[in-house]
């Protein structure tokens, strides 16, 4: 299987769906605020639910929700593992 | 090798930080994320001897509390609860300006036994700067709840650092806290925390900045530590630095270091 083919932003993965983080595209403080939150290269996330607007975007990372605008959870590209 | 006694020390947290300590008190700094019952723990050992105020010249919350414990005087300050010390809100600024140059005797960095992964982070960045840490592992009743088992030994040997299980809702391991606490900071308990051991070019560019920055800060700061984040390119810390070490002569070489 290809792997590269799975591989896009966080913001474009549905409810429901899994994946693990492949690289963040982000730089200076909000690159070390999402790692601080242990989303680190390898971390699964799932997407859990949207607000009424579609943005910001609720994920579950190590056992936590986070809740991510559209505008950074698309320079954090992931791999998706399962799609729902 | 304590401050307790130091004359310097006490007025370096005089004027720097507005903490009062009386002679041959020593300072006990407590970190911890969000929500980890770091103030129950700050309650529990402090009671009601507590006073509030504000860290000077910031809108940040800043509780202090005694306690004595085998006859040795503790101040104890509440530092804002924060997933990090290194990104630059002015919450995890405090935090990081008073671990690294409050020069507290302890560090007690408590971590939420129920997510203990996301929580080591934060103590994993305070072992970097000082090696007078404690981790304590709160929530213990919380995480049997939900059938986490936690092999305190085993972290403790990982880390290299004391570790402490605790309760402090229903009261649980404070005794061993407060043990810990005295042990660390009257010095017959040394810890050595391990070390995060980064890529081949970040640690050939430590190497290469270790002897300017020791010979530039002297024996105030863990050299290490101040090179990762000149590496980081973090001039909050630059700044913090000749703020509180007074080395407004050596700026522009701290700077150049960091080039």
């Amino acid at each position: 299987m290809n792997t590269m083919s799975t591989n896009m932003p966080l913001s474009a993965i549905g409810i429901g769906s899994m994946c693990q983080v492949v690289s963040l595209n982000l730089e200076g403080l909000l690159r070390r605020r999402i790692l601080d939150l242990g989303m680190v290269p390898g971390t699964p996330v799932q997407c859990i639910r949207k607000s009424p607007a579609g943005d910001p975007v609720a994920y579950l990372v190590r056992d936590t929700l986070i809740a991510l605008r559209s505008e950074d959870a698309s320079q954090i590209t992931v791999n998706l593992t399962k799609e729902f | 090798m304590t401050n307790a006694n130091t004359e310097e020390h006490r007025k370096i947290l005089r004027e720097h930080f507005g903490i009062t300590t009386s002679q041959g008190q020593f300072t006990v700094a407590l970190a911890g994320n969000p929500n980890v019952g770091k103030s129950t723990v700050f309650n529990a050992l402090t009671g009601l001897h507590q006073h509030t105020g504000n860290w000077p010249g910031k809108t940040v919350d800043n509780a202090q509390g005694n306690f004595t414990y085998l006859d040795r005087s503790f101040l104890m300050v509440d530092l804002p609860g924060t997933y990090s010390i290194l990104a630059h809100t002015v919450e995890e600024q405090v935090a990081r300006d008073f671990i690294c140059f409050g020069k507290p005797d302890a560090t007690l960095v408590v971590l939420d036994a129920t997510c203990l992964e996301r929580n080591l982070n934060l103590a994993l960045q305070v072992m970097e700067i000082t090696p007078k840490i404690i981790v304590c592992v709160n929530l213990m009743d919380e995480a049997e709840k939900k059938n986490i088992k936690i092999d305190i030994s085993a972290l403790q040997k990982e880390l290299g650092v004391p570790v402490i299980a605790t309760a402090a809702r229903n009261g649980k391991g404070l005794d061993d806290l407060r043990q810990g606490l005295y042990e660390m900071s009257t010095g017959s308990c040394i810890a050595v925390p391990r070390q995060i051991k980064y890529s081949p070019e970040v640690e050939n560019a430590i190497q290469q900045l270790m002897p300017n920055i020791s010979r530039l800060i002297g024996p105030n700061l863990n050299p290490r530590w101040v090179a990762l984040r000149l590496l980081d390119g973090d001039q909050t810390f630059i700044k913090s630095i000749t703020h509180y070490l007074d080395l407004n002569l050596h700026l522009t070489g701290l700077q150049e270091v960091a080039v």
